[in-house]
């Protein structure tokens, strides 16, 4: 049983985590945009054996909206055993490259909130000196390809940034997990012409993601042959890389 | 996502594109999305149904499986309010450890709660629980350019039993209440033992069927002569003592569909033989988890692949009492004859249980069950002569399962399906649906 903050509760990746650690009969902190989705994600994990679900509506941009989103956390729970934060969008990159206002709102949905989320929730478990951060950053944050390099500039500073703060919560007992899911078959990612071969379902990759949890791994790629992939895509040389479509 | 969508069979061959919905709220605004854009549609649950009830007539279906929720669970009560589009197999992964167990499972945990309702489907127990409908409290029912229902047999009561096998054409299932069957344990207790011809078949049916939850028969469909009808029969009730454990097998996989059939007359006949010899010719009691006992080619992944390319079609009938016995011999003649069958022909009693839905396919009789490899000669030849049997019986076919029945034949078996069409949601239609009412 433990005691579970979650940023972005809806969305499918962390609503299929939810599920396993209801299982369990933990107590759940559930934040998101819409109160219509959370309700019907709320329900779920009661059904499922969830001993508690609270839940707190957020819009993970609105920053000066996250100290009272974590109070009240904390005076639900009384502590944080988990938090995820998995809130995000995938930006339209065309768009992006025309409109800067654009560009940086998908930054900020996919980066700086992220970044000020974990500012202060790593202040909270650094005060509790237990605990574990786990961050949903990407593949995508690996190289920065044609096809999406907005989102993963956004995903990359997100994966430094759990890096550092990794290295610096480890002193004191917190630890800090950066997820790195490849291709999920999410209503985020919906009408996308990836490669079946590759795409994942949302339950087996949060299967990992709570295996990861559990074990205390620093970088989760899901599903794990991703490793293999950003491996080999890292390793390829500039003058190549930049003559790509990828 | 990218994936088109097919039928299990495969037959027809026809990629339907999937237009998935993960929200409840969003569903009415959705079906608005592609009813603009295609003007049909049909939903789609996880693509359990054989022939083509599942394939849209304009090839754009709503995709129904992401719509997996619990919304609300009474498990004091066993009550259970989901989304229609979770898996019978996700039903039974929250009950069981709850002791709790699906009032009627089909042959696979694949389908989901919405193709279950849709198809009306029954199992091993369907002389004692009858269909799925019969354990289905209410749902939400979404019809284009109408405000929600709820359907009951108290409101909207018309439309509930159209909706039970209904083929998916009054609307779509949004959530559905269902009740589940207090077990106390997860394993089953069976009894099992081979018969010689058809008629052990029916004595052992008669004798057993009566004491135990769940009954079923595998015929060895190639077998001639004095041999024709031996199979194996199976009776087994939840077990009284043992443990409520949900505990999936490894699964097997087809990872790809081969260009050719892996099921050739040679290999069908030398296993049928072996599986009806493996048997044990006295009465037999043993345990088994619920998984093999209730869905045996679950284990493999994909199992539909191994008829290559060209699909294959499942031909499952009902024939009623007063004329199963001699019904069944016949059927079995002709298959034997053409030297065509499969693994697996399952042959089961079907009790009088009066099924709540317009279209339910169980009526009281015995119910046979085998899948062909797809060939022209299956419409040629073998379906002309098994159809002819069927309706000198005054049998009929199951929807859920077929690919070529004509449309007189249906017409003829469903009496009803006019109270059907003029529920239908003008904006639903499957290619089976267009098949048979013109």
């Amino acid at each position: 049983m433990k005691k579970v903050l979650i940023i972005g509760a809806t969305s499918s990746i962390a609503a299929s985590c939810a599920r396993l650690w209801a299982a369990e009969g933990s107590e759940f902190f559930l934040v998101a945009r819409s109160a219509d989705k959370l309700q019907q994600t709320v329900a779920d994990l009661q059904g499922r054996g969830a001993k508690a679900v609270h839940q707190h509506l957020m819009d993970a941009t609105d920053y000066s909206a996250h100290p009272q989103m974590l109070a009240d956390c904390m005076a639900a729970m009384g502590q944080i055993d988990i938090a995820l934060v998995a809130h995000g969008t995938l930006p339209d990159q065309a768009a992006c490259e025309r409109d800067v206002n654009i560009a940086l709102q998908e930054f900020a949905n996919n980066g700086t909130s992220v970044i000020a989320l974990l500012t202060l929730l790593a202040n909270q478990l650094e005060t509790q000196r237990c605990g574990t951060l786990a961050v949903i950053s990407s593949v995508a944050g690996d190289r920065g390809r044609q096809s999406n390099y907005l989102y993963g500039t956004a995903k990359a500073a997100v994966s430094t940034f759990c890096e550092g703060l990794r290295a610096r919560l480890f002193k004191v007992g917190v630890h800090v997990i950066t997820i790195k899911p490849g291709f999920v078959d999410t209503p985020m990612t919906q009408g996308l012409p990836l490669p079946a071969l590759l795409v994942a379902r949302p339950a087996e990759v949060a299967k990992r993601i709570v295996g990861g949890v559990a074990n205390k791994v620093a970088t989760l790629y899901t599903p794990g042959f991703w490793a293999l992939i950003m491996l080999i895509i890292r390793a390829i040389p500039q003058p190549v890389f930049k003559r790509l479509k990828l | 996502m990218s994936d088109p969508l097919y039928s299990w069979g495969r037959f027809p061959l026809l990629p339907q594109h999937g237009n998935a919905c993960a929200w409840r709220d969003e569903l009415p605004a959705h079906i608005e999305r592609v009813v603009a854009s295609h003007r049909m549609t049909l939903p789609y649950g996880n693509g359990r149904s054989y022939g083509d009830s599942c394939l849209a007539e304009s090839d754009e279906v709503l995709q129904m499986r992401s719509l997996d929720r619990l919304i609300e669970a009474d498990w004091d009560q066993g009550v259970l309010v989901l989304e229609a589009g979770m898996t019978l197999a996700e039903v039974l992964a929250l009950a069981i450890p709850r002791g709790w167990f699906l009032p009627v499972t089909p042959g696979t945990q694949f389908a989901t709660v919405g193709g279950a309702i849709a198809n009306d489907v029954h199992g091993k127990n369907h002389h004692r629980r009858g269909t799925f409908g019969q354990h289905v409290v209410a749902f939400g029912l979404l019809r284009h350019g109408e405000a929600p229902l709820q359907c009951s047999p108290d409101e909207n009561a018309e439309l509930f039993a159209a909706t039970i096998g209904g083929l998916g054409l009054t609307g779509l299932v949004s959530w559905a209440k269902i009740r589940l069957m207090p077990i106390h344990a997860s394993q089953i207790d069976t009894t099992v033992v081979r018969f010689a011809n058809l008629d052990e078949f029916f004595s052992l049916s008669t004798e057993l069927d009566a004491a135990h939850e769940y009954s079923v028969a595998w015929i060895d469909c190639l077998a001639k002569g004095k041999d024709t009808g031996r199979g194996v029969f199976i009776v087994g009730d939840h077990a009284r003592y043992g443990s409520l454990e949900v505990n999936p097998r490894k699964r097997l996989q087809i990872p790809l569909t081969p260009p050719v059939s892996l099921i050739n007359n040679l290999s069908l006949r030398a296993f049928n033989s072996l599986y009806w010899r493996l048997h044990p010719q006295q009465r037999t009691q043993k345990r088994s988890r619920y998984e093999p006992f209730f869905y045996p080619l679950d284990r493999v992944l994909h199992w539909n692949r191994i008829y290559g390319r060209k699909g294959f079609q499942q031909y499952q009938c009902v024939i009623p009492d007063a004329n199963a016995q001699a019904g069944m011999a016949e059927l079995l003649r002709a298959i034997a004859d053409a030297g065509q069958g499969s693994f697996l022909a399952v042959l089961k009693r079907c009790g009088d249980a009066l099924s709540p839905g317009l279209l339910s396919f169980p009526i009281p009789g015995t119910s046979l069950a085998l899948d062909f490899p797809q060939s022209t000669e299956l419409e040629q030849r073998l379906f002309p002569r098994l159809d002819a049997i069927v309706r000198q019986a005054g049998g009929r076919l199951y929807p859920a399962k077929d690919a070529h029945m004509s449309g007189s034949d249906f017409r003829q078996a469903y009496p009803t399906w006019e109270r059907l069409e003029a529920l239908r949601d003008p904006t639903l239609m499957s290619r089976f649906w267009r098949r048979v009412i013109l």
